[in-house]
């Protein structure tokens, strides 16, 4: 049975995505077919580049309408990465509208040392009951963007990065996001995803 | 915190991996996939594969070995080596790598960087910056070392990242196969002239050489035949870097 729907916009390495869920023992679908993407129960939206042409494909193949249309209907939606970034309202990054499932926008990172921010570094909790215990963790990021949540309850935890915090995990109800790789941070990556499935197994 | 990264580097030919000194004299040293897999199991924080073979078949190989390497490694893949335009660096992401390395091309034709860095995302755009001292600094190679560009490479560095590099793979032709240790000057004088993450690569001869690599600025260092040899485990070498007081992942 296909547990897990990845929505395919032509965002490249879908496979090591579709591997770490494997690995966990779920059946996986990869599609770029609306109609399916609408129907998932558990839809991720993965993403590595650009936020303008990734919006761009998005709504070229009518896959941000039924992103959107299934986060209405209750699926649990789980962006990763540039995916997290896309579930903002806009990112400066190309001055791009985005799909809008959670207030706030996305910004440069200004004020590191070195950008993109790459490598493993601690996702912090923000509250002691983030994703089911499984935090702090050591998780593998590269990104030059990071998104700031209008709402401080919608974020799950933080990472800091030469002494600024940022959201390195958000959600609200079902709609959740990571900026870091699961499927590439190795046994702790592996504990976050099987959280998430978890949480919306119960849901369902 | 932010920690610094121990990265196995391959070589890989025609989908074995192959080792050889100065880029000469390859040996085989096994399946590529089953050492990413074994080196992320180890505590690697990365792997980079660095393809040494031409052609359309070899490509075809490199580009099976990819898929499945992404099936098995839970770690970042970083995949260069015959990156000679879009077309090649798009059919690694897909194939499962994470970031690819670009070498010649880059040298040839600059702009390929944005257009990589633009379509592709900065984060997974690493130039492979291959230098050797000339003349009080040092000068950019191309074709896998073996051609002088008459381009400074510290120059070439900056220029890199200001097109869109999102990392710099530094390897020092000089120090490359040596075991002497890596060419600190070289490392030092790219941290300072670029705002993004530099790998330190050629020389390693053991951990104290990686540590120093790091404590130099680099954020990650790569080696390649002390792992691959037995003579360093990657848990050596993260022991050494703890112990210079610098973060690394346990």
């Amino acid at each position: 049975m296909t547990a897990v729907t990845i929505v395919d916009y032509g965002a490249g390495n879908l496979r090591s995505l579709r591997a770490a869920f494997e690995r966990l023992g779920v059946g996986v679908e990869i599609t770029a077919e609306p109609g399916a993407a609408e129907r998932s129960r558990l839809l991720v939206v993965p993403g590595v580049g650009a936020a303008g042409p990734a919006m761009e494909r998005l709504r070229a193949t009518g896959l941000a309408g039924a992103v959107r249309a299934a986060a209405d209907r209750g699926a649990h939606v789980l962006g990763i990465c540039l995916g997290l970034q896309l579930l903002f309202d806009r990112s400066e990054e190309g001055d791009t509208e985005c799909l809008g499932l959670l207030p706030g926008r996305v910004r440069r990172i200004d004020w590191a040392r070195t950008v993109p921010h790459m490598g493993w570094n601690d996702v912090a909790p923000a509250h002691p009951d983030s994703l089911a215990g499984t935090l702090p963790a050591v998780c593998y990021f590269a990104h030059a963007y990071v998104a700031e949540p209008a709402e401080a309850s919608d974020v799950i935890a933080t990472t800091e990065l030469d002494g600024t915090a940022f959201a390195s995990a958000v959600g609200r109800g079902r709609v959740a996001a990571v900026q870091f790789h699961p499927e590439r941070s190795g046994a702790a990556g592996r504990e976050l995803l099987a959280a998430f499935l978890r949480r919306s197994g119960d849901a369902a | 915190m932010l920690r610094r990264r121990i990265i196995p580097c391959l070589d890989v030919r025609r989908g074995r991996l192959v080792k050889g000194v100065r880029f000469r004299d390859l040996r085989d040293c096994g399946d590529p996939v089953d050492a990413a897999a074994r080196y992320a199991e180890a505590g690697a924080d990365e792997i980079v594969w660095l393809n040494i073979s031409a052609g359309d078949e070899a490509w075809a190989e490199l580009l099976h070995a990819v898929e499945r390497a992404a099936r098995r490694v839970d770690v970042p893949l970083c995949v260069g080596g015959g990156v000679d335009g879009f077309e090649r660096a798009r059919d690694l992401l897909l194939a499962g790598a994470d970031k690819v390395s670009v070498n010649t091309a880059p040298l040839d034709r600059p702009e390929l960087v944005e257009e990589l860095a633009d379509q592709l995302g900065s984060q997974c755009v690493v130039v492979a910056v291959d230098a050797a001292r000339a003349n009080g600094s040092w000068e950019a190679h191309a074709s896998a070392g073996m051609r002088p560009t008459g381009r400074d490479a510290i120059e070439w560095s900056r220029e890199a990242v200001e097109r869109g590099a999102g990392e710099l793979l530094v390897t020092s032709i000089d120090a490359d196969g040596g075991h002497g240790g890596y060419d600190l000057e070289l490392i030092a004088a790219v941290t300072e002239a670029v705002q993004a993450p530099v790998i330190a690569s050629g020389g390693a001869g053991g951990p104290a050489d990686m540590a120093a690599a790091l404590g130099a600025g680099a954020q990650a260092a790569l080696a390649a035949s002390i792992f691959h040899d037995g003579e360093a485990t990657v848990a050596d070498v993260k022991q050494e870097v703890a112990a210079c007081g610098l973060p690394v992942r346990s």
